[in-house]
């Protein structure tokens, strides 16, 4: 217990912001991966070929690919790619990103892919008479998304995406390898420096589990707030 | 775009997959085993039993693979105990370590899977088995497992993906799969986006024989 006391001696504060720091980076790359979700769950539904194609590319690819490969493409890639477009713009310095913008955008991105399949699976349920009444009513297009599609989109998505969201909480143990202080990285530095390997990583698990319980309980209030009838 | 980093790099990644495929096909091997046998114990009428196998899958499936190999690698090399033992003959390879914990993990969620579906096997084919006089053993056997093969299937071949996707992480405890030759190629050269080109390809080429095969197998169990 002694090493896991708050402030100089043990590493219990340290844990705690590397906690802090895997829910901020979890929470981040949702978000991101939201974003693409929105850019490319409509490319997926599209009936243009070339859209598509490209929707479906983004998510095989992706989903198909393992994450450490796309977090190394990242971290070694994405400040040449930032410097590259950087210098569209004749700047030519050497430019450096934060390991959590390159982290949480890694994750994000898959995470992204992992939400488009479940928005598009969501939308795809949603009986055609909706569509149709909503036509016949005449309805504006956008209209009958924000006010028909999406409400009953959510409520059929909810419970898909609780599986999204603890993809990418445990996604972001990966991350570590580019250096970031999060719950993993903070737990091999800990373990090397007290050679108590077997007891930092359990209690990197334990921590790990919490999370993974507590969003769940978070995320059935939720659900069951979005499943009742309107 | 260098292409000539590319097809330079390409035997070496290829000889790298067979590590991957080595250890994706001992960790599913080893993991439909540790599977049935935690599905089994999940239908158990026996609280306990029961309890015991919902908490490995519990922790298993909420835990990040990656700290499971590290406890496991890293971990149980603290203990003297281990280190005195025979245990320590495989325990002391990180190919044994990556090995253990990917069946393991894949072995908690292939419980969940095989579980999913025994429960749906309906009732009246058991109760035919039983009306005419067949022995439970073969009922489990003859008819039980072929049910829930089929059943199980595409939810296992997502499983199979994921776990491909797994093995990624034995890069972290030494060990050379793809990912790892890949990283140290774009460690040395510095051309992210060549190398996870060809490893990416190599990746998908194996997601796509692994999809084509569950929808053979689907299609010839399907009676």
């Amino acid at each position: 217990m002694e090493l896991l006391a708050f402030g100089k001696t043990g590493w219990g504060d340290e844990l705690f912001y590397a906690t802090l720091m895997t829910i901020a980076v979890s929470i981040t790359a949702m978000l991101i991966g939201f974003f693409f979700a929105l850019i490319f769950t409509p490319l997926k539904l599209s009936k243009h070929k070339l859209l598509n194609l490209i929707g479906n590319s983004y998510t095989t690819v992706i989903r198909g690919v393992p994450e450490l490969l796309v977090i190394y493409l990242f971290f070694f890639g994405g400040s040449g790619a930032i410097m590259f477009v950087a210098s569209m713009f004749g700047y030519y310095d050497y430019i450096e990103i934060n390991a959590f913008i390159t982290g949480s955008f890694a994750i994000g991105i898959i995470s992204g892919a992992y939400s488009t399949e479940v928005f598009r699976g969501a939308i795809q349920s949603i009986d055609k008479g909706q569509f149709e009444a909503a036509k016949a009513l005449g309805i504006k297009k956008h209209i009958q998304f924000y006010k028909i599609i999406l409400p009953q989109m959510l409520r059929l998505a909810i419970p898909n995406l609780s599986n999204v969201w603890q993809i990418t909480l445990k996604d972001t143990s990966l991350i570590s390898v580019t250096g970031l202080v999060e719950i993993m990285r903070q737990s091999y530095v800990a373990a090397g420096s007290t050679r108590d390997p077997l007891f930092f990583y359990s209690f990197a698990a334990v921590l790990y589990l919490l999370l993974t319980f507590l969003s769940m309980k978070l995320i059935n209030r939720l659900e069951t707030k979005y499943s009742k009838g309107f | 775009m260098d292409f000539e980093l590319m097809i330079n790099s390409f035997p070496r990644l290829l000889s790298a997959t067979i590590i991957t495929l080595k250890l994706l096909s001992m960790s599913l091997f080893f993991g439909l085993f540790i599977g049935l046998f935690f599905a089994v114990m999940r239908m158990s009428k026996n609280i306990i039993i029961n309890k015991f196998a919902y908490g490995y899958s519990y922790v298993f499936r909420g835990t990040p693979l990656l700290v499971q190999i590290f406890i496991i690698y890293f971990g149980f090399g603290q203990i003297e105990f281990i280190r005195n033992s025979i245990l320590w003959v495989i325990l002391k390879e990180p190919y044994w370590c990556a090995i253990i914990a990917f069946a393991l993990n894949t072995g908690a969620y292939t419980s969940e899977i095989l579980r999913s579906a025994f429960q749906t096997i309906k009732k009246g084919y058991i109760e035919a088995g039983k009306s005419l006089g067949i022995s439970s053993k073969i009922i489990f056997y003859k008819i039980q497992i072929p049910i829930a093969i089929k059943q199980s299937l595409p939810a296992y071949g997502n499983e199979i993906i994921l776990m491909l996707k797994g093995t990624s992480l034995a890069s972290t405890v030494t060990l050379m799969d793809l990912t790892g030759v890949a990283k140290y190629i774009i460690s040395t050269t510095f051309k992210p986006i060549e190398v996870f080109i060809v490893a990416g390809s190599i990746y998908l080429f194996m997601t796509f024989l692994i999809h084509n095969l569950i929808k053979f197998l689907e299609r010839r169990y399907n009676y």
